[in-house]
């Protein structure tokens, strides 16, 4: 591995400080930093360890209704947060949906918004990729790609984003807290992924130094509390990246739909969110004709990046259903299994 | 020999109060507590890290490396490249004995695979020497890459697996076909997988003078010492390898790999002791992978549902300079009767590390094709997929028309089929659904793999002391060795197995031969009966010809051993301890050799097969696609069972590694360059914990007086064949999609609603 310095800054300044530095990069949990520095994929000349920095692994109920998740708190802990999963259960599903137990015990929220792409030519450093290196081409695009993107897309890039906890987030209108070289600033975490276009090599809004120190939640957020599911397919039933996922959150009044949130995981660049399906949903029955022109919609744009149209069908599907469990009702109890096809709500909770 | 059984020869007579007890694995509380010292656990005074350097191209010549930059990272102590590097005594591309494979020790600047070793960075860290490793930067002269099952002019090989014949026949398959009522054609595909053992490969290498001292996972300790010292020129007796434990081997750990001689080339180079531990995706090409395959069956029945013809051809690979041939048609050979059968194997040449034995090679990638094409002929009759199987039953091996030694299929049939509840299936697909509505599949499989031996040795000791000692360089590569062979031992010794001392897994004990082909227990486990045999008659003799003795005048046909005692066979109130014989006849011990090995005759005279029958459930989402398997049972028959606890676990691992072909495994290969994209435990997926359902083992009572004076036939790769078939059937079932490119994958399961 390429020698690198270590700095553990006191502060967010001091952090924030080192971190603006040419080379630098910030490690929370490093399950994902340390493998790409592993395989070469990153090689950052200074790791600025943020894991010690006070006041940021807290979950906090504020004033106006919202919820502060700091940047540190750890996935496993936000997801079995009592409080936290009762008011935001698709959250607290996607966590749980994701990676492995001893993962989700690592991984920060911070980080988890920052992961990178799992493209099998971004990590093989022999392959060409304009986003581990600009302008040098895409081996994706015609190679093994059933897994890529089919929203969002651009021929220099084909990439998905891998997170499962940004997509109901996104779907919740969460907003990320940024403390940067010109102090703090809010963006809405819809903003803060960058589609590729020209330059996949800028993936998000940050500038250098930005770190994210927390992630919040509005108040309205608890309003979808009671028909709120992920749901994720994938290749076995758990440790596996989606191959499609949504994250659906209804509020329904006397038989209509009032309120329609939704989002796609594994479709795109970025979580994708889908308000023209929302838009449909909005006033009418939540019934199979309504999901299904939500589906259409959500993937109206949707083409193939490669051997990957079956996404979009598959991507369809997943909408309607994750719209029928929101319909059915949030479950009392967290799935086994969460966020799977197989979710069971009955027996044994396994995660 | 034939008609050996073990109560024919008095010496023999035992109570088995060893064999077959279910007992824990001896070596489990080392390994929970962490004591369990694996080969890259070494740690040798002065020791250095070597890394390797691998090609990323899969064709053409390596035409620079930056050594300097290389060299002058902190740390590094040498580099080693084909200009810079211990000469062997013999080339490495010289093949002196069938199990020898070509391999790469920077004998020169070609590239022949992707991953294939080009460099060797050693260093006083592990971390300098892999940073040393990049800082190499390769620039090569590449050449296409040949990738795939049609990357070039097909050829047949002139033998498959080993030493299998490429063709065989038995009556007029053509025939037999135009003489069907009823006839298919299927064509199926399996990917290539890779053996991702938990343990990489790994070699701590010390040399001393002209000694050499190595630690390393084998399966083949001989093989491994006898190919160092060939590649070395020293004398096999100055190697000393200490294998005690291996993480896992499948195949992949069978044969001396060129990364480990790399490691013994690098410790030479520096003169100390050197650490190689190969990373995860350099596994990925130096050290064998089940190669794909393509296989196209053709099978015709007559109005009754009888097999007229089957034809069985399987298309695969081999490296461009080594041949290993997946023998996968080979497993039409033994398991339904057919008048008619041919098998036929072609190959093309890739640009690809040398395929190898990968767990069951051949009958895996053979059994999910056959399985499925039973299954689909079933369909094609309406015939329930057993009712079929039974109607085609083998009572003969078809195609040899040779005996079997023993084939207690039919009770597995039977016992399967009755835990799992086959009766209740439905004929036609799509049918069941449960509560959620997730539809319901029930499959199934014939599971079949010979019983084989190979040769082997042991030392077994009595001791002054009452307690004996049996000594063979056997492996234990997770399966249960040290406890399976020490049941023997013990029984072979007439003792308890707490008064043995077992030693096994270093090269300086007696050859055990080689961990594969399931035929470990059988021939280790025979060699070790005999010994126990032979240094039984030597202290029956002792006792029987000393007039102070009880047993004076029995005549070492007249006793028996037991707890250690010799007894009078007439009267079992007559003997004397092993402790007492020795201790008057002034003997600190007596020692004998036995050995194990195939009986020719026999082998002539019969088909030696162990057989089983999967049957497996799967639920699969009728919308989205995605399939788990709720439940299996499995029911196999593989003649004496050691220990019932190991047994089953073996059969266990089979079984998931058989749901994990039919649904999980495949190294993607980027169709251009020929690198495997999903070089890594999180995305080339095997099955996770949530992924195994609960498994039923039944292991049926067999006797099989011929296979081996033990009756063993051993357990390690049936539990593959059959399973696979059995999920991926059952994945039809649920569906009514059949899908014949392996692994089974969600979109072609998006086709119906």
């Amino acid at each position: 591995m390429k020698p690198f310095d270590y700095v553990r800054p006191a502060t967010v300044a001091e952090a924030v400080a080192a971190g603006a530095q040419p080379g630098a990069a910030y490690l929370a949990a490093g399950t994902n930093l340390l493998d790409l520095m592993k395989g070469g994929v990153s090689r950052p000349d200074r790791l600025v360890d943020v894991t010690r920095l006070e006041g940021l692994d807290r979950i906090e109920c504020l004033a106006d209704g919202s919820v502060r998740i700091g940047a540190l708190v750890r996935n496993a802990d936000l997801a079995h947060d009592a409080e936290f999963a009762k008011s935001y259960p698709a959250v607290a599903e996607a966590l749980l949906s994701g990676a492995s137990a001893q993962l989700r015990n690592a991984a920060t929220v911070g980080g988890n918004l920052l992961q990178r792409t799992r493209c099998a030519y971004f990590y093989d450093t022999a392959s060409r990729c304009n986003k581990r290196e600009a302008g040098s081409g895409c081996d994706a695009r015609a190679g093994e790609n059933r897994t890529h993107a089919v929203l969002g897309w651009s021929e220099s890039c084909i990439a998905t984003h891998p997170s499962d906890f940004c997509v109901p987030l996104v779907a919740l209108d969460a907003i990320v807290e940024i403390e940067g070289r010109n102090g703090r600033r809010e963006i809405a975490l819809d903003e803060l992924h960058r589609l590729p276009g020209d330059t996949p090599e800028r993936e998000s809004a940050l500038e250098p130094g930005d770190l994210i120190v927390a992630v919040r939640l509005p108040a309205a957020a608890r309003g979808f509390a009671t028909h709120a599911r992920y749901l994720k397919v994938r290749e076995r039933t758990s440790y596996a990246f989606a191959v499609v996922s949504a994250a659906a959150a209804l509020q329904v009044k006397n038989g209509k739909v009032t309120e329609a949130r939704l989002a796609l995981g594994g479709v795109a660049a970025k979580p994708w969110r889908a308000r023209a399906a929302e838009d449909v949903l909005k006033g009418v029955a939540p019934d199979a004709a309504a999901f299904q022109e939500a589906a259409r919609r959500a993937l109206a744009d949707a083409k193939p990046s490669g051997d990957n149209a079956f996404k979009i069908e598959l991507g369809r599907r997943i909408v309607v259903r994750a719209l029928t469990l929101a319909a059915a009702g949030t479950p009392a109890r967290m799935p086994a299994l969460p966020a799977s096809p197989f979710a069971s709500i009955s027996g044994a909770i396994h995660v | 020999m034939s008609e050996l059984s073990l109560t024919s020869a008095p010496a023999h007579l035992r109570h088995g109060s060893n064999i077959g007890q279910p007992l824990t694995r001896r070596d489990g509380i080392l390994k929970v507590r962490g004591q369990a010292t694996y080969a890259a656990d070494n740690h040798p005074p002065g020791m250095l890290f070597a890394v390797m350097a691998v090609s990323s191209i899969a064709r053409g010549r390596v035409t620079s490396l930056d050594v300097a930059a290389a060299k002058r990272h902190p740390g590094v102590v040498e580099i080693m490249t084909s200009s810079h590097k211990p000469q062997l005594a013999i080339d490495p591309e010289i093949k002196t004995n069938p199990f020898v494979f070509r391999m790469e020790v920077l004998q020169s600047d070609e590239v022949r695979y992707p991953n294939q070793p080009i460099a060797v960075v050693i260093a006083e860290t592990l971390e300098a020497a892999t940073e040393g490793a990049a800082l190499l930067a390769p620039r090569y002269e590449t050449l296409p890459a040949r990738v795939g099952l049609d990357a070039g002019e097909s050829f047949v090989p002139p033998v498959v697996g080993v030493g299998n014949p490429t063709e065989n026949r038995r009556g007029d398959v053509e025939a037999g076909l135009v003489a069907a009522d009823k006839r298919i054609e299927v064509t199926y595909e399996t990917p290539p997988q890779y053996h991702n053992a938990m343990e990489p490969h790994a070699i701590v290498a010390a040399w001393d003078g002209d000694n050499l001292s190595i630690d390393m996972p084998t399966q083949g300790l001989f093989l491994s010492r006898a190919r160092v010292a060939e590649l070395f020129g020293m004398a096999p007796e100055k190697i000393h390898i200490r294998s005690p434990f291996l993480g896992g081997g499948f195949g992949s750990k069978g044969l001396m790999a060129g990364p480990q001689v790399l490691g013994i080339m690098a410790a030479k180079l520096v003169a100390k002791p050197v650490k190689l531990v190969l990373r995860r995706e350099q596994m990925y090409g130096p050290v064998g992978h089940r190669a794909p395959t393509r296989q196209r069956l053709r099978v015709g029945t007559d109005g009754e549902g009888r097999l007229t013809a089957l034809d069985h051809h399987a298309r695969t690979v081999s490296s461009t300079f080594d041949d290993f041939y997946e023998p996968a048609a080979d497993a039409s050979h033994t398991l339904y009767a057919s008048p008619a059968i041919r098998t036929s194997h072609d190959a093309v040449r890739v640009d690809t590390g040398t395929p190898l034995f990968m767990r069951a090679p051949g009958e895996a990638t053979g059994s999910i094709a056959l399985e499925s094409a039973i299954d689909e002929m079933a369909w094609a009759w309406g015939i329930d997929p057993l009712a079929f199987r039974l109607r085609n039953y083998a009572e003969v091996e078809p195609i040899t028309g040779r005996p079997f030694s023993s084939k207690a299929l039919r009770a597995c049939y039977e016992q399967g089929a009755a835990r799992f509840g086959w009766a209740k299936r439905s004929l036609q697909p799509r049918q069941m659904r449960d509560d959620a509505g997730l539809l319901v599949g029930w499959g199934m499989g014939t599971a079949t793999f010979p019983a084989l031996m190979f040769q082997a040795e042991a030392r077994a000791a009595i001791r002054r002391d009452g307690t004996g000692a049996m000594e063979i360089g056997a492996h234990d590569m997770g399966q249960g060795a040290w406890t399976a062979l020490a049941q023997i031992a013990a029984d072979g010794l007439g003792l308890d197995v707490d008064r043995v001392a077992f030693k096994a897994g270093t090269s300086d004990l007696p050859d055990a031969g080689i961990a594969g082909g399931s035929a470990h227990t059988a021939t280790a486990g025979a060699a070790i009966h005999n010994a126990g045999a032979a240094v039984i008659a030597k202290l029956a003799d002792l006792a029987t010809g000393d007039e102070r003795s009880p047993l004076f005048g029995a005549g070492n046909a007249g006793v028996i051993a037991r707890d250690g005692k010799l007894l009078r066979r007439d009267d079992e109130s007559r003997g004397e301890s092993y402790a007492d014989i020795l201790a008057r006849a002034g003997l600190g011990e007596v020692e004998a050799r036995g050995t194990g090995a195939p009986n020719p005759a026999a082998m002539e005279e019969y088909a030696m097969h162990a057989h089983g029958a999967v049957f497996a459930e799967v639920k699969v989402d009728p919308d989205l696609g995605q399939i788990r398997v709720s439940r299996m049972v499995g029911a196999f028959a593989a003649g004496r069972i050691v220990n019932p606890h190991l047994v089953k676990s073996q059969l266990f691992g089979g079984m998931i590694w058989g749901m994990s072909f039919a649904l999980h495994e495949e190294a993607i290969t980027d169709r251009r360059s020929g690198r495997i994209m999903n070089a890594n435990l999180g995305e080339y997926h095997i099955p996770v914990n949530a992924d195994v359902p609960p498994l039923d083992v039944i292991t049926v009572e067999e006797h099989d007086p011929h296979v081996n004076a033990l009756g063993i036939k051993g357990v390690g790769e049936i539990g593959i064949t059959g399973s696979a078939g059995a999920v991926a059937n059952a994945v039809w079932h649920a569906t009514g999609v059949r899908v014949r490119r392996f692994p089974i994958k969600i979109e072609e399961l998006l086709t119906q609603r």
